[in-house]
């Protein structure tokens, strides 16, 4: 069996410190169809790119609850909220920071394992509080949970396994205290 | 209520009647079939108007938006139907023009599968539409159509565009004719709860100003805010310059009236902006051909920005105060607590610019367009209902065409769509059969939607049709000759129709202007025509360009009041 995939990290270092930041909006919208085409068209027209994106129905099942991560000039964040919450879908959008906001993503990482260097593996997913969800001879699944930093750790730990893909559900936030997200 | 007698399509029509709706501008097609009977089997007072493309029907309905403040409706079929309103749709949108469009679409089941004439107008079209519905389900029509209506004439307004699958149309309506709108994320009337902090803050930089100056938009006519315009303005002396879709919020023939600023505005509203100490911009949204230069624009003068859109706020000018909110509400609070200010070396100071940069034209060296302008202007006066085109003709009649009051003015300012001007004059028309309306185009644009003089002619519309002909795109070359060493590309009309002769193919009388002394006698004789369409066609100067002229992305220091001497460097600016 061979394995194919694209998920590898590029050669040069993953650390780009001329990257922009990674601002994170929590927008609650209509649940209806096209309402993801609209929000995306105002960021891509604004040269803002989607980091991560969550989507998921709210309590009440006629609206839905996005967490977007976006990049782009900071200066133009404010206007660029304005124009999102100018949509007719949109209930509202506001900027989550990691001090006012609890902040999650959940990992799942494939890697090639053996007998020799399973004990290890278990420690690190122990250590990170991830599980183990699928496990065979050669290989191992686990699933970690954590704001981004801890996740970014995590992996540094797991590139010492052979990787053969990650998926993260992208980030998720809720606003503190009794403030609403 | 519930009645099982109607389809779809027969509820689309009584709610589009239940909302008033006076005119469709249509063309049909396969999908629209059942839409187009129901204007049959349903009776209403809505009239409809079969055009000749259906950019000519969006164009329509945006002057009859512009000429009343009220929407009509555009309804065409699937595919290449709906695609030809995208430009008539985007320039609604630009302009904040109130529109309904409805287009017809391939049966639900088919979506998705490139069926015969399908696009998928609902993704085309969300760039270019304040909001848009692709309908599926027949008992949801009544509360769409009453949410697209409520959603394009409330806040600021712009078009909405409903596509409605076949099978959906024609199949039966068993729901409630008058539902509840469902909108959570849309509140319009916030805006008419304005900041009180704001309005002490706005006053205490109005009365602590020594020049200020008023910049109109659009955003007072929609408002309705005319009236309180004029009273702040009249007790604070302070002048008003006006943007390209303000002309007529402020009657222009006002003491106090500077006329339109920016790329192409009077040099004395320019040099004002450039001097004032406080701007008060009502209802504009500072576009780049107002600003020129960003960081460079009023940078000595306090800025209060009031707008019912808070997305327009910072965009593309910080202001010391932003007031979100709707015109009338927040000049109504405003004027409750103004008293007058002592402007009289300011505005003497203005009356010096206007003296010696006053606009003017040359009557020698062939016929000119500002000098038709000129003279349409004393012939119909400031009442008529005057529709532009895009480029040097429509500055110059910005310029020339003195406009007095609001819903008069009818041109492409955001989008700047050639094509424009004629079917939105035909649109004014049907909206004001008793006014006079006088559509101005270049010979470029002109051709662009010249096939809707079948249109003017069949109704006997009397708009007096106006072909200022350089058999050049006039701006075009303009911006050759200065900035790209006079290298024409692209730029002549050869090959103009004989445009009198077109005109008598459609049955429609023309006349004819060729020297600077035939403009007043062939207007006259054109105006006692009134059972009908006429057409004038002046045939003008080649190569004549707009002045006062602020380069693209210059400072408004930077304006050219006549022909450079030397060599200008390219634009840096938008187009």
């Amino acid at each position: 069996m061979t394995i194919v995939t694209t998920d590898t990290p590029p050669e040069t270092s993953s650390e780009d410190h001329s990257s922009p930041p990674i601002h994170t909006l929590s927008v609650f919208v209509n649940n209806k169809a096209g309402v993801l085409m609209r929000i995306c068209q105002v960021f891509a027209r604004r040269g803002y790119n989607i980091d991560s994106l969550v989507v998921s129905r709210g309590r009440d099942k006629h609206f839905s609850r996005m967490t977007i991560g976006i990049s782009g000039d900071p200066d133009g964040l404010e206007q660029i909220i304005l124009q999102v919450t100018k949509l007719i879908d949109v209930i509202h959008c506001v900027e989550h920071t990691s001090s006012d906001s609890v902040n999650k993503e959940l990992l799942l990482v494939k890697f090639l394992v053996d007998k020799k260097d399973r004990t290890e593996a278990l420690q690190i997913i122990d250590h990170y509080g991830g599980k183990t969800v699928d496990l065979t001879p050669t290989s191992m699944i686990a699933m970690l949970n954590g704001d981004t930093t801890k996740i970014d750790a995590a992996l540094t730990m797991f590139s010492q396994f052979e990787v053969i893909e990650t998926v993260r559900t992208g980030k998720v936030v809720m606003a503190r205290g009794e403030l609403a997200t | 209520m519930s009645n099982n007698q109607l389809d779809g399509a027969q509820a689309l029509i009584k709610t589009l009647d239940d909302l008033g709706i006076e005119y469709i501008f249509g063309y049909s097609g396969g999908a629209a079939i059942p839409i187009f009977d129901a204007l049959v089997t349903v009776k209403s007072n809505i009239k409809f108007v079969l055009a000749r493309h259906e950019q000519g029907c969006c164009h329509m309905a945006d002057g009859y938006a512009r000429a009343t403040g009220k929407p009509a409706v555009v309804l065409v079929t699937s595919g290449p139907g709906a695609g030809n309103t995208i430009t008539g749709i985007m320039t609604a949108q630009m302009d904040s023009v109130p529109m309904i469009i409805i287009c017809g679409q391939q049966v639900t089941w088919m979506l998705g599968k490139d069926a015969f004439q399908e696009a998928d107008i609902f993704g085309i079209t969300i760039p270019v539409v304040k909001h848009n519905y692709l309908i599926k389900e027949t008992n949801s029509i009544p509360r769409v159509i009453r949410e697209a209506h409520h959603i394009a004439t409330t806040g600021r307004p712009g078009p909405v565009l409903v596509d409605v699958p076949k099978d959906i149309s024609s199949g039966d309506f068993t729901g409630d004719m008058d539902p509840e709108l469902d909108l959570p994320g849309y509140k319009p009337e916030t805006a008419h709860t304005v900041d009180p902090d704001k309005i002490d803050e706005a006053l205490q930089l109005i009365h602590k100003a020594k020049r200020p100056l008023v910049l109109a938009g659009h955003g007072i006519m929609i408002s309705g805010a005319d009236a309180e315009l004029m009273e702040l303005a009249e007790t604070l002396r302070c002048p008003v310059t006006s943007t390209l879709l303000g002309k007529g919020v402020f009657p222009e023939e006002h003491e106090l009236s500077l006329g339109m600023l920016g790329m192409h505005g009077t040099a004395y509203a320019n040099k004002a902006i450039c001097d004032c100490d406080l701007l008060i911009n009502i209802g504009s949204r500072f576009d780049d051909r107002i600003i020129g230069q960003a960081d460079k624009f009023c940078k000595d003068a306090k800025i209060i920005h009031i707008d019912i859109d808070p997305s327009e706020m910072n965009k593309m000018v910080r202001p010391d105060i932003e007031i979100v909110g709707d015109a009338k509400t927040t000049l109504k609070e405003v004027n409750k607590r103004i008293s007058v200010l002592d402007t009289e070396p300011w505005l003497s100071k203005i009356d010096g610019w206007r003296k010696k940069y006053p606009l003017s034209y040359r009557k020698q060296g062939g016929l000119r367009m500002q000098q038709v302008i000129d003279e349409l202007y004393q012939v119909a006066g400031g009442d008529a209902i005057v529709s532009t085109d895009v480029g040097q003709h429509q500055m110059w009649a910005a310029q020339f065409y003195k406009t007095n009051a609001s819903w008069k003015w009818l041109s492409s300012g955001g989008a700047g769509t050639m094509g424009f001007g004629f079917p939105a004059a035909i649109g004014a028309a049907f909206a004001c059969p008793d006014q006079t309306v006088i559509s101005i185009s270049g010979d470029g644009g002109f051709q662009m939607t010249l096939f809707e003089l079948a249109t003017v002619a069949l109704h006997k519309l009397p708009v007096k049709i106006v072909v200022l002909n350089n058999h050049y795109l006039g701006m075009v070359r303009q911006w050759q000759e200065l900035f790209f060493d006079d290298r024409e590309s692209g730029v002549d009309l050869e090959g103009n129709p004989d445009f009198c002769k077109l005109a008598a193919a459609y049955g429609i009388p023309s006349f004819n202007i060729k020297r600077p002394a035939d403009v007043r006698r062939q207007l006259e004789k054109a105006f006692e025509i009134t059972d009908g369409p006429v057409l004038i066609h002046a045939e003008c100067v080649k190569t004549d360009n707009v002045f006062p002229m602020i380069p693209a992305g210059a400072a408004l220091e930077d304006m050219l009041t006549e022909p450079p001497k030397g060599k200008l460097a390219k634009p840096t600016g938008s187009t």
